[in-house]
């Protein structure tokens, strides 16, 4: 129940044994993977740059720039100013330069000082300049609630960022997919934002909060391997197969759409999107198509969120296969509350309510 | 505008360019020494007239103004002989806002909140500030200025309920534990995105000017958050309406792990931020607690005569962590502390106090020991209307509203629904 800061692995990493377990596979946690693809990014392409308020010496707040400064040098990895304007602003510069940023704002609740250089700026310096100038970099940020960080720890305002032309918006739900959609964002030449579930760094956490969480090293998707590789930007992961009805979920509601279909015992096609723009519009008009039911889900509020999007292409695309009405399982209109974290966030409840609904038209 | 050869051959004969990152002078394990610190006399500071040009106080924004010596005595203009009566309230703040922060740290780490930030070592930059200030002034603080609540009598069991987020928290449990609010004391409601309340602190010194009122508004931010864009919107504002305002910058050396270099610390001072933007700038001893009250009243006599705003330099130390989430063993030489060449302001007080003969030491055992007491107490008071998670709170309905002074249709529906999740979860009422 606290806002704590992460331990990293990174003692064992500058052993090389890189988070190996008995089985013989190696396996990481979500901080571990990108900490892994930062490394190994800045090892292959001399102009990348990580950056960001605590990112140097210490190595983040929640620890997944630890090391890189060490090894790369304090040019390559560099603590800044508290400024999200400063930080969003010299990162368009270096992209003009030709240098590949990958600049850390320390929550996705502070990232907004820094809009006017998004969405103004990066997003537009490739259409504006007829492609002479691009802003090639890759926005990491920690999202999401679930640690009683309250209002200003917790928000998930991925739909500001799918609602400007320009920009790509990536969230991944585990470590494998971390590492790899981070390394396909940083080689990526737009500008990308990067959301990362804080509260599954350390654990895919299902949503039951009032049951311990499971450790990463459990997890299939835990297992990252070593060395350079991409998870394509715009490509949806099929978590479960499945006929009766289709999830939409990105980072944490995955696991927790996942474990409430289980509990259920509802034959659910769940895919994590991974990425809402691009979005994997194939998959998901394949599943709906087949399944005829559709469930959205997301932490962020309802109103004008990216269900809403969703929610709407489907109507545009399935709907002849629908049986049932769209739903949309998401957080509350208000701000996240500190003591209420719970009653706000949409978890188990709230989506068996929803699939109950759908199933039963 | 293509490149005449010429202009395209002017940079060749240079050096190649370097990148300079700042560097902290000490990390953990390094031996700490200060001596590079210049710390002027105390009382060596002129003075000059609470009217004055802006620029006359353009030294002083380079220079630290002190007050207490050495010998724990009074020095020089600045002094601004406070009587004992006065000297020992604010000794009883600062007591009490130590004691405060030490148990609400172990509540945190007993699992009775989520979060908790001390002020350690910079109580004189909240609470003699706020006493230099008329009560009804209006402060727009950050998170590190439970000394103005604590200095204008807010009662610690209110500030215990707000970090428990209990069902008696006036907040409704909605805020990160400290992030107070309390407009009868007015003190703003405290924000976590780093200096936005300073233009908001210049805004309503603005109002108050375009009213015609007496009051003056003051603000605290950190060095680190100076390099945010609204503190420079801020100090323009300040300057273009001599809005009568006090922008408090508290330079404890550290913000997170980064250094003051961070902020633009290794080439110039804080408060010297001020000169550009032609507003008086001071930069005063931040442990001192003479000091900071007379540069804080001198500051406020200047508001309120329309002579405009002033830019203040706290220079002081974070004695301990940033927060409870943060270590700083990890970033900086824990030796820095001990060697802090400008003490500890409660002590450097209450040696003052002792120096003048109106105090001892049995009187501060007691002192610490009363207000160790009076926390327990709030603390156990506190309790009974809960501590964070563990049921007491305030109810679901309460989530929707104040996001409007009405509530719109869809929040009605989220609201039921909210309750109805509740029933489903805990049929028998359990949980409120
Ligand atoms: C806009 C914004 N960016 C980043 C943060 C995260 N953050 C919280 S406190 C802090 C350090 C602030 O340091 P300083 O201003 O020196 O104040 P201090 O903590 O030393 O009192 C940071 C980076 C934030 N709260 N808001
Ligand atoms: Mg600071």
């Amino acid at each position: 129940m606290t806002v704590e800061t992460q331990k990293t692995a990174a003692s064992e990493k500058a052993a090389g044994k890189k988070g190996v377990g008995a089985d013989g596979e190696r396996r990481l946690n979500m901080i571990d993977a990108i900490n892994d693809a930062l490394d190994i990014m800045l090892d292959r392409d001399p102009n990348v740059v990580v950056m960001g308020e605590d990112v140097g010496y210490f190595g983040g707040v929640f620890r997944c720039t630890a090391g890189l400064q060490e090894k790369h040098g304090k040019t390559r990895v560099f603590d800044t100013p508290i400024s999200e304007c400063g930080i969003i602003g010299v990162a368009v510069g270096m992209g003009a330069y030709g240098l590949r940023p990958v600049p850390e704002i320390q929550f996705a609740d502070y990232i907004y000082p820094g809009l006017d250089q998004l969405i103004s700026e990066a997003a537009r310096l490739r259409y504006r300049s007829a492609a002479e100038y691009i802003a090639p970099m890759t926005v990491r940020s920690p999202f999401g609630g679930g640690i009683f960080g309250g209002q200003t720890h917790s928000q998930s305002p991925e739909a500001i960022f799918s609602h400007v032309s320009g920009l790509k918006t990536v969230i991944p739900s585990n470590p494998y997919d971390a590492k790899g959609l981070l390394i396909a964002s940083i080689e990526d030449n737009d500008p990308v934002i990067f959301f990362e579930p804080k509260r599954i760094y350390n654990g895919p956490f299902n949503g039951y909060y009032d049951k311990p969480v499971e450790p990463w090293k459990k997890h299939a998707q835990s297992i990252v391997p070593e060395g350079h590789y991409r998870v394509e930007l715009g490509k949806a992961r099929k978590v479960t197969e499945g006929d009766e009805l289709t999830v939409l979920a990105y980072g944490t509601m995955v696991h927790v759409a996942e474990a409430v279909c289980a509990a259920k015992g509802v034959n659910a096609e769940i895919l994590d999107l991974r990425t809402i723009v691009p979005l994997d519009i194939e998959a998901i008009e394949a599943s709906v198509k087949k399944t005829g039911r559709c469930l959205i889900v997301h932490e962020a509020t309802r109103t004008s969120g990216f269900g809403a999007e969703l929610s709407a292409l489907v109507t545009e695309r399935c709907f002849y296969h629908l049986e049932a009405a769209v739903e949309r399982v998401t957080g509350f209109d208000t701000p996240y509350p500190h003591s209420l974290e719970w009653a706000y966030f949409p978890g188990p409840v709230r989506i068996g309510e929803a699939i109950d609904k759908i199933l039963s038209e | 505008m293509a490149d005449r050869p010429d202009q395209a051959q002017q940079g060749q004969n240079k050096p190649t360019l370097q990148l300079h990152v700042p560097e902290p002078s000490y990390r953990p394990g390094d031996a700490v020494d200060f001596g590079h610190l210049t710390i002027p006399e105390a009382g060596a500071q002129p003075r000059p007239d609470e009217g004055c040009e802006a620029s006359e106080t353009n030294p002083l924004a380079t220079d630290l103004i002190r007050v207490l010596g050495d010998d724990n005595l009074p020095h020089g203009p600045w002094d601004p002989k406070l009587d004992a009566d006065t000297l020992r309230e604010m000794l009883h703040h600062m007591a009490m806002v130590r004691a405060f922060d030490e148990r609400m740290f172990r509540g945190q780490r007993q699992g009775k909140t989520s979060f908790y930030m001390k002020c350690t070592g910079e109580e004189a930059t909240s609470i003699s500030a706020a006493m230099a200030l008329a009560s009804d002034d209006m402060v727009f603080p950050s998170y590190r200025q439970q000394g103005i609540l604590i200095a204008r009598g807010y009662p610690l069991t209110e500030m215990i309920n707000q970090i428990y987020s209990n069902s008696a928290d006036k907040l409704k449990g909605r805020q990160l534990p400290i992030m107070y609010s309390s407009r009868e004391k007015s003190f703003f409601s405290i924000s976590g995105n780093l200096a936005t309340q300073t233009p908001q602190a210049v805004g309503w010194a603005m109002a108050s000017a375009i009213k015609g009122d007496s009051r003056i508004a003051a603000t605290w931010v950190g060095e680190g958050s100076t390099a945010e864009g609204d503190f420079h919107a801020a100090c323009t504002f300040a300057a273009v309406y001599n809005a009568p305002v006090i922008l408090n910058v508290v330079n404890n050396q550290w913000a997170i792990s980064s250094f003051s270099g961070f902020a633009g610390g290794e080439r110039t001072s804080f408060a010297a931020r001020a000169v550009g933007y032609g507003i008086a700038g001071l930069r005063v001893d931040g442990n001192d607690p003479l000091a900071v009250y007379a540069a804080e009243r001198w500051a406020a006599n200047r508001a309120r005569s329309n002579a405009g705003p002033t830019l203040i330099e706290h220079f002081t130390y974070r004695a301990e962590g940033h927060s409870t989430s943060d270590d700083p063993s990890g970033y900086r030489s824990a030796q820095e502390r001990e060697e802090w060449p400008l003490g500890d302001p409660v002590m450097r007080l209450k040696d003052h106090l002792i120096a003048l003969g109106e105090w001892d030491e049995d009187r501060q055992k007691s002192l610490d020991e009363d207000c160790a007491t009076e926390v327990k107490k709030a603390t156990k008071e506190a309790e009974k209307n809960g501590i964070l998670g563990h049921g007491l709170h305030h109810p679901f309905r309460t989530m929707f509203e104040d996001v409007f002074e009405e509530l719109p249709w869809h929040l009605k529906e989220q609201s039921a629904q909210a309750i109805r999740e509740r029933e489903t979860k805990f049929p028998e009422g359990l949980s409120e």
